[in-house]
């Protein structure tokens, strides 16, 4: 077996993670094994390693990888160079290749889509529902603490709120 | 000179030494750090600055901009060693620059892995008092800077592992009776499950056991950064109240008291001692105070110790480049003045 990360020395352990109930597995080599202590590494091995066999089902239909020849515009990185370093390039690349590194993102979270705070270039309508998620959030808690003044405001907050969408 | 928070014992200070809220974001416009030539660093790190500064925060004027390439390496060492800045950001110094407050409690790393690392270390358990003032400060840049954001993926980072938040919150946990008893690998093991890392930490290099581990979320998309903080507070107060059930039972024997006291002695009364005998001296004591084995030493002096007895903190701490046997006497000398009055 050879090393799942440097592709090169011969694997000596085996590696096995689960992370939300994602099943992951490696075989290592002392040395990258060692590296795998201290940092995580690179999270597209699994990518990289698969990448030619990838790449050559797509050649072998005679059809043109769009992941080799697709630069993206803002900072010239192609699929390839992000998975061959693990370093994604700009926050473009995020959009450009949102399809090719969603599998990645997946496996590393067990989740595809943020829920946390938003940052100010984000577009009206997110904020929105982002404050509207907030306020059932607060509705829910304030009916298990049986505080029903506090849910009765919140229910029109969320009325007024989803209302206000409608007619928008 | 701001008290530091490391000089400071906090909430469930007898186990937990610190927390610490980390939160990566990038600017818009500008690729990452690694694909940056140095003008851009340069340009990107004035940009933050002023942001900061133009903010007319009260936070914003107890900054101090530092310029990593005119640092040495004891200097960078130093800053590491004292939590403020990553191993990488010690490395190859040139384009990186570091916003610091006198207290150390905030430290944005400019160009590391993402444009901006903030960061809020505070004493004890107090991951919510740290997110709290991270969030702030994170609001005000973005708000002038505004960063990557994408409408799924939430914060855009280099490395997709901080994705979503970007936070990773911390706590450093001092479980030397769970260490002892073997239970960490089993730990990790479980954590690992529920998204949680638990990783030791002070002893590398030193192959010391000194019982210190930092606990810390693994997840950041999908999750809020209430929901991640709650986790982890949760998790960490188990661990807590396991590692004191645990000291409780072990300090009842006579060798473990034994081997307390005399780590207490050898503190107290050696002439040499190394970092890594130092770090191991001071975990059986720490544990010793909380058991109420040693007093006339507090967990604060423990605190401040375990950080400025480090090798290149005390190096620039003394003022002048130590050789590591006048570090080691110099180490000796204070703690045996620490532990003299009790």
């Amino acid at each position: 077996m050879i090393c799942g990360i440097c592709g090169k020395n011969q694997a000596t352990s085996h590696f096995t993670s689960i992370v939300n109930g994602n099943y992951k597995e490696l075989w290592l080599c002392p040395e990258c094994a060692k590296n795998k202590g201290i940092g995580i590494g690179n999270l597209f091995t699994h990518t990289a390693t698969d990448f030619s066999s990838f790449l050559g089902s797509f050649f072998g239909d005679g059809l043109p990888s769009r992941t080799s020849a697709t630069r993206c515009k803002s900072c010239g990185s192609s699929f390839a160079d992000i998975a061959r370093s693990g370093k994604v390039g700009c926050a473009d690349c995020y959009t450009n290749f949102y399809d090719e590194l969603l599998p990645s993102i997946q496996k590393i979270h067990g989740n595809i889509r943020h829920t946390g705070k938003i940052a100010s270039c984000a577009n009206p309508q997110l904020k929105a529902e982002k404050e509207l998620e907030k306020i059932k959030t607060e509705l829910d808690n304030a009916v298990k603490e049986q505080n029903f003044e506090l849910a009765a405001k919140l229910r029109d907050k969320i009325k007024e709120m989803e209302g206000g969408k409608d007619n928008g | 000179m701001a008290e530091k928070w490391y000089e400071k014992n906090g909430l469930e200070g007898d186990v937990a030494i610190s927390s610490r809220i980390r939160l990566a974001r990038n600017l818009k416009n500008y690729p990452f750090p690694h694909l940056m030539s140095l003008q851009q660093k340069n340009e990107v790190a004035n940009k933050i600055r002023e942001a900061l500064e133009g903010s007319n925060s009260y936070i914003a004027a107890t900054f101090r901009f530092i310029n990593m390439a005119q640092l040495n390496d004891t200097e960078a060492g130093s800053l590491m060693e004292r939590h403020l800045i990553s191993p990488v950001f010690a490395q190859n110094r040139a384009g990186k620059y570091l916003l610091l407050t006198d207290d150390e409690t905030i430290s944005i790393m400019i160009n590391e892995e993402d444009h901006l690392r903030i960061q809020v270390l505070s004493e004890g358990l107090s991951l919510k008092k740290a997110y709290d003032t991270a969030d702030k400060i994170d609001t005000l840049l973005d708000n002038s800077l505004g960063f990557a954001f994408h409408n799924k993926l939430g914060y855009l980072t280099q490395c997709p592992t901080n994705l979503g938040t970007g936070l990773r919150a911390s706590v450093m946990l001092h479980i030397p009776a769970l260490e002892s008893g073997g239970a960490i690998p089993r730990l990790e093991d479980n954590l690992s499950k529920i998204g949680l890392a638990l990783r030791g930490t002070f002893g590398e290099g030193t192959d010391a056991q000194v019982g210190l581990y930092q606990l810390s979320n693994q997840v950041t998309l999908g999750l809020s950064e209430k929901n991640a903080i709650e986790n982890l507070q949760n998790v960490a107060l188990q661990l807590i109240t396991k590692e004191r059930d645990m000291r409780n039972e072990i300090c009842r024997r006579t060798e473990i008291r034994d081997y307390i006291m005399r780590c207490f002695g050898t503190l107290r009364y050696a002439v040499v001692i190394s970092h890594g005998e130092g770090l191991k001296l001071l975990s059986a004591v720490r544990m010793g105070i909380n058991e109420k084995l040693i007093n006339g030493i507090s967990l604060d002096t423990v605190n401040k110790l375990m950080i400025e007895l480090q090798p290149c903190t005390l190096s620039v701490n003394s003022g002048k480049q130590l050789s590591p046997q006048q570090r080691d006497i110099m180490r000796a000398d204070i703690l045996n003045k620490s532990t003299a009055h009790s």
